[in-house]
């Protein structure tokens, strides 16, 4: 993907959005093709995207040169993130139209839009403050499509998610102002040239805004403690709402990323390695909060969101040195943990649309086990391979992280088993009913994918290297950003 | 100025941080309103405290920085549309759920608000 190409996952679903709002209110059919539509031409683009990966590239908006305008920077983990964001997007929007989840309020397609877009904004931008104004398109699309459907639940979980998510953007107006105090810039390859020659007296400011940026990003990622909102956001919104949830606790991680090999490389004069060494043990603890909850959790959502914390833990473990190996194991399981998640997400809006106490269709509890089984990393699906991925990275401090790693898996098994068994395994005569076809489409699809990310690790391991390696070479993305040249 | 301003901006966090831990939901966006005024003040001042300076070069001996008063009205923009979106979620919860904590917790039926039902 090149040139103007590269605004073209923004634009598109925002114009998109617009027209469904202007001329699909009153016809859903206009609406689902304005939206599958949509999605399907952006995981064209991300596809295009990732199998054109190369130098890092930049997109000047208004052909301003930075670092005064603000850029759209891809490289491979922005097309990583695209493909992602998309893939799951259109598998879940398949999923919401043929069981009809679309129907239930106004406006869903509009603002499904609005929320790919926000993703594809926060994937794509080069300019920190650019990326706070994308957290708030996701987010504020986010909070229609999660009380979709109304309900007292639903409203109430919402303001609490709402509330939460006000003050993490707070917070991150706090963190962009102290690092515009001190240096004088937003864009981030600019900031990261900036950082390097900063004077010892400024850089205890920088520490405090790092620290900040963090916070910001453990709300979205949902790191202990700040992981409250999660639990009753996912359990509450719609289950195909909570399934493209998923990917936006990648956001956070996302951004952790970013920032830590970008802006805050380990090891610079100003910070330290003060990212690493608040991530491992908030990581840890995420991960033992998470296989807790799935233990005490009763509703099969409540369990899925404690297992979506749980595998933020694991993620957060991989990233929190900075390493080539740990961010490439990082990257495998953030991509496994979207579908794994999303699909359990799935099965259990299918669970819930049910009746409460009626005998399940047998296809139901084959398709919680396949979703169990990717959850808790057993083999043999992607989930097994992305924890030795993991484990492998982190052998340092393999007795910490390890015994935290098998232990929330332990836990997740535990957990995932007592719900699966407490919800299929019944003695009825009632005659067995059976999943509609519509109903399977989203749920096989997901598993397609985990089976073909568990076929295909090797290469894809291959293609995630080369990614870490662009990252952990921010030389390149400063050059692509040509500071200060007039275009 | 610049203690006028520290001390003000301290004041509306203190002011939001004490409202947005109240347990009903008006105040607690009261507070988070005051937080998102604390914090466009802030945003404001990052490009230093000048009075009497315009953000056009020239036009006064040190110009003012303009980056950051385009910085406050988007943050200003966004602020007040996420203040109007919490309301009507409050709104809604209140309707629908009859009664207007945050907390997660309810109010017995002796002491329930008033309903227009």
């Amino acid at each position: 993907m090149t040139g103007d190409w590269i605004i073209a996952p923004v634009v598109l679903p925002a114009a998109l959005a617009g027209l469904a709002l202007l001329f699909a209110r009153r016809n859903l059919g206009l609406a689902r093709g304005i939206s599958l539509a949509g999605t399907g031409a952006l995981l064209a683009l991300a596809i295009w995207a990732v199998a054109t990966t190369g130098d890092p590239q930049v997109y000047r908006l208004g052909n301003w040169p930075a670092p005064f305008g603000i850029v759209l920077v891809l490289d491979g983990l922005s097309a990583l993130m695209l493909l992602l964001t998309a893939g799951l997007a259109l598998t879940v929007l398949v999923q919401a139209v043929t069981t009809g989840r679309d129907r239930k309020g106004p406006h869903f397609h509009a603002l499904w839009l609005f929320q790919v877009m926000g993703l594809n904004g926060a994937f794509l931008t080069g300019d920190a403050f650019n990326l706070f104004v994308f957290f708030e398109v996701l987010l504020i699309a986010s909070y229609g499509l999660m009380v979709h459907g109304g309900g007292a639940g639903r409203y109430r979980a919402g303001i609490a998610y709402i509330a939460v998510n006000l003050v993490g953007s707070t917070l991150f107006l706090f963190a962009l102002a102290t690092v515009y105090a001190v240096m004088g810039t937003l864009n981030m390859a600019d900031l990261a040239v900036k950082l390097a020659e900063l004077p010892p007296g400024d850089q205890a400011l920088m520490r405090l805004a790092a620290v900040l940026l963090l916070m910001v990003f453990a709300v979205k990622g949902a790191l202990v403690p700040l992981q409250v909102w999660l639990p009753g956001t996912y359990a509450n919104a719609p289950g195909v709402v909570a399934a493209l949830f998923a990917v936006m606790t990648k956001v956070g991680a996302y951004a952790a990323i970013r920032f830590g090999t970008l802006v805050f490389p380990p090891g610079n004069a100003a910070t330290g390695n003060i990212l690493s060494d608040l991530i491992l043990p908030a990581a840890v603890l995420t991960m033992a909060v998470g296989g807790l909850g799935v233990l005490a959790s009763r509703g099969v959502a409540r369990v899925a969101g404690y297992a979506a914390i749980a595998s933020m833990g694991t993620a957060f473990v991989a990233i929190a040195g900075f390493t080539a190996p740990g961010l490439g194991a990082a990257l495998y399981y953030i991509a496994h943990s979207t579908f794994a998640g999303a699909l359990l997400f799935l099965v259990s809006d299918l669970v819930t649309a049910r009746k409460r106490g009626a005998r399940l269709p047998g296809g139901l509890a084959a398709l919680f086990l396949v979703a169990a089984v990717a959850v808790a990393g057993l083999p043999p699906l992607s989930g097994f391979v992305g924890k030795l991925f993991v484990m492998q990275a982190t052998a340092d401090h393999a007795a910490l992280i390890w015994s935290a790693v098998l232990g929330t898996s332990f836990l997740l098994v535990l957990g995932l088993s007592r719900c699966g068994s407490r919800l299929f395994w019944k003695a009825d005569d009632a005659p067995a009913p059976r999943l509609s076809a519509g109903e399977l489409v989203g749920p096989l699809w997901l598993t397609a994918t985990l089976v073909g990310m568990t076929v295909w690790a090797a290469p894809i391991r291959a293609h995630l290297d080369g990614i870490v390696a662009g990252l952990l070479n921010p030389a390149a993305i400063i050059a692509a950003n040509t500071l200060g040249a007039v275009p | 100025m610049e203690a006028l301003f520290a001390i003000a901006i301290g004041a509306l966090t203190f002011t939001g941080v004490y409202l947005m831990l109240r347990l009903r939901s008006f105040p607690m966006i009261l507070g988070l309103t005051f937080i998102s005024y604390a914090v466009n003040l802030f945003l404001f001042i990052s490009g230093r405290l000048r009075s009497g300076a315009a953000p056009i070069v020239g036009t006064t001996d040190t110009p003012a920085d303009p980056l950051p008063q385009a910085l406050v009205l988007t943050a200003i923009v966004i602020s007040f549309g996420m203040t109007a979106v919490i309301v009507m979620m409050s709104l809604g919860a209140r309707f629908e759920g009859g009664d207007d904590r945050v907390d997660g917790g309810s109010d017995g039926p002796g002491n329930r608000p008033e309903t227009t039902q």
